[in-house]
């Protein structure tokens, strides 16, 4: 069974974006760029999946700019066999992504899906959801553990309040919570590696999807700071601070 | 204009996150109709035509629906999608994993984590963990949400005398099944509707001294409880408790973080509490940059302290 999984390049985590003075957008020039934080947990989960004989092939595809085919070199050195970078400047949401990786599904034929449940730098909580819909296919978002019994695929979610436990045919959709996994340190050796694996580069017209944007972006601005307050002396101040000021309890 | 508001119930009563989901939706369109997809739902539907300003309430009834699976319940909103203008989920667990399908199904974008409505088709959400707040426009016919529940005051639970109109549900989807959850029971309330949250961090150690230091706090002021992701990877408590950009959205009357040091993960999920009160042995942690009442202490002596002083 081939399993595909998709990743996106995002700004790294712990880089605090800065609004540009114009409204636009967030400044992203000259920040470090990484592999979405889930995406990397969604590849981890695939190679085990490898490891333990379930999985045959790992395809790793990207959606976006020329420089996302760093992301997959990363892919590749976690594991993933070959990959696939749709290359576009177009800004795209996730209905586009979607759209891209059904068409690329369509022609691979993966038994599997897996994507990080959302990107850190949007935080649309969509992509997987979406191509689920566009296969008609079942889902099992925020996975914190997956395994294939009896051909099927056996998932914990995590849910509000606790966690549940659903039973999918295959084809399926899987979206990674932070627990399923905890991502492998990339050795030197395996970055070389993935050097020499496969590469393809396509266009989104060469899939026939229109990647033209639905959400349209009007400003963007810096949220309301928060003032820092003051500092207690002792438990005794603080309890009559929240009894007398703040009046909270 | 009419707004279909997704309910998410436990098929005998309605959770609170539909009634700030509800109000969103009422500042989008003229009309509010509610739709519970559940299984021997009855009392939720009875329950959701008393919510003040819901004009109807659809009722689908099918032991598919029983779970919430998002195949069947996206389903059974499609039926019916097409007299709607905004269809609106809670930015919850649920409608996180349901709405997408039907945007999708729909071919129209979805606008996630709404904050504000400032027209019917231009809305507000945080981005980039709430380091940066976008205005979007939503260019599709259809308008698909989801709602962060803590940019909008509930409406009443009650003061409605919506019908309760019967929508035949759909078979279920043979592709998936439910075989069974792990819902933790206990008294306190639900954390993203709580007014005070007791929250603790990778400095209390172990999952041991987490319930011995936090429980007694929490227990005294009727508070939830709430946890950095430090914590929930540790072990030292359960995942659903996580507050923080990828967790729960929370914003209390009043928040309590011990030994968190405040990563800007975590701020983004508890910064627009009303007061927050942080204590911390390190005076440099950034969550005192946040914190309206900051105790430089540790906690072990701290907390106690306090739960013997309230």
């Amino acid at each position: 069974m081939k399993a595909l999984v998709a990743v996106k390049r995002v700004v790294d985590y712990n880089v605090k974006v800065r609004v540009k003075s114009d409204g636009t957008g967030v400044d992203i020039s000259n920040v470090k760029m990484s592999m979405n934080p889930f995406d990397e947990i969604a590849i981890e989960e695939a190679v085990r999946l490898k490891e333990k004989g379930v999985v045959t092939e790992i395809i790793a595809v990207s959606c976006g700019v020329a420089q996302c085919a760093e992301t997959l070199r990363t892919a590749m050195a976690i594991g993933a066999d070959r990959s696939i970078l749709v290359e576009t400047t177009a800004d795209l949401q996730p209905l586009a992504v979607a759209k891209l990786l059904k068409a690329l599904v369509d022609k691979e034929q993966p038994g599997l899906v897996i994507l990080g449940k959302q990107a850190i730098d949007d935080d649309c909580n969509q992509t997987g959801q979406m191509l689920a819909a566009l296969g008609d296919w079942p889902q099992a978002t925020f996975a914190s553990k997956v395994e294939i019994v009896d051909g099927k695929l056996q998932a914990t979610r995590e849910v509000d309040g606790g966690s549940e436990i659903l039973s999918l045919s295959l084809p399926a959709i899987i979206t990674t919570d932070l627990r399923l996994n905890e991502p492998r340190y990339v050795t030197l050796p395996n970055i070389m590696k993935a050097k020499k694996k496969q590469m393809d580069i396509v266009k989104p017209e060469d899939l026939g999807v229109d990647v033209a944007p639905r959400i349209k972006t009007l400003k963007v601005v810096e949220p309301p700071v928060r003032s820092a307050g003051i500092k207690v002396a002792d438990v005794a101040a603080l309890v009559d601070k929240l009894k007398n000021e703040a009046k909270v309890i | 204009m009419t707004s279909l508001v997704i309910a998410e119930h436990d098929n005998a009563s309605i959770k609170p996150a539909t009634l700030n989901t509800i109000a969103a939706a009422a500042q989008c369109g003229a009309d509010v109709h509610v739709l519970v997809a559940g299984f021997n739902a009855a009392a939720a539907a009875a329950a959701a035509s008393q919510i003040a300003g819901v004009s109807k309430v659809i009722h689908a009834d099918e032991s598919g629906l029983a779970h919430g699976l998002a195949e069947n319940v996206a389903a059974q909103v499609l039926a019916i999608a097409a007299s709607y203008s905004h269809i609106v989920f809670a930015a919850t667990a649920s409608g996180k994993n349901i709405a997408p399908r039907v945007a999708a199904k729909l071919d129209v974008g979805q606008v996630s984590d709404i904050t504000k409505v400032i027209s019917a088709d231009t809305f507000e959400r945080p981005i980039y963990a709430g380091n940066a707040v976008a205005t979007v426009q939503a260019t599709d016919a259809t308008k698909v949400l989801t709602v962060r529940t803590t940019g909008f005051d509930p409406v009443a639970a009650s003061g409605g005398s919506a019908a309760v109109e019967s929508l035949a549900a759909l078979a279920a989807s043979a592709s998936v099944s439910f075989l069974g959850s792990e819902i933790a029971k206990n008294d306190r309330p639900e954390l993203t509707a709580a007014k005070v949250i007791v929250s603790g961090g990778r400095a209390l150690g172990s999952a041991e001294k987490f319930n011995e230091i936090i429980t007694p706090l929490a227990d005294k002021l009727h508070a939830a409880m709430g946890a950095s992701r430090a914590a929930v990877d540790a072990g030292y408590a359960p995942n659903d408790w996580q507050v923080g950009q990828t967790g729960k959205i929370v914003a209390p009357q009043l928040y309590i973080a011990c030994g968190i040091s405040g990563a800007i993960q975590h701020l983004a999920g508890m910064k627009d509490s009303k007061v927050i009160v942080a204590i911390n042995k390190d005076a440099e942690a950034p969550i005192f940059s946040v914190a309206d009442y900051g105790l430089v202490a540790d906690l072990f002596v701290a907390v106690p302290e306090l739960v013997a002083a309230l």
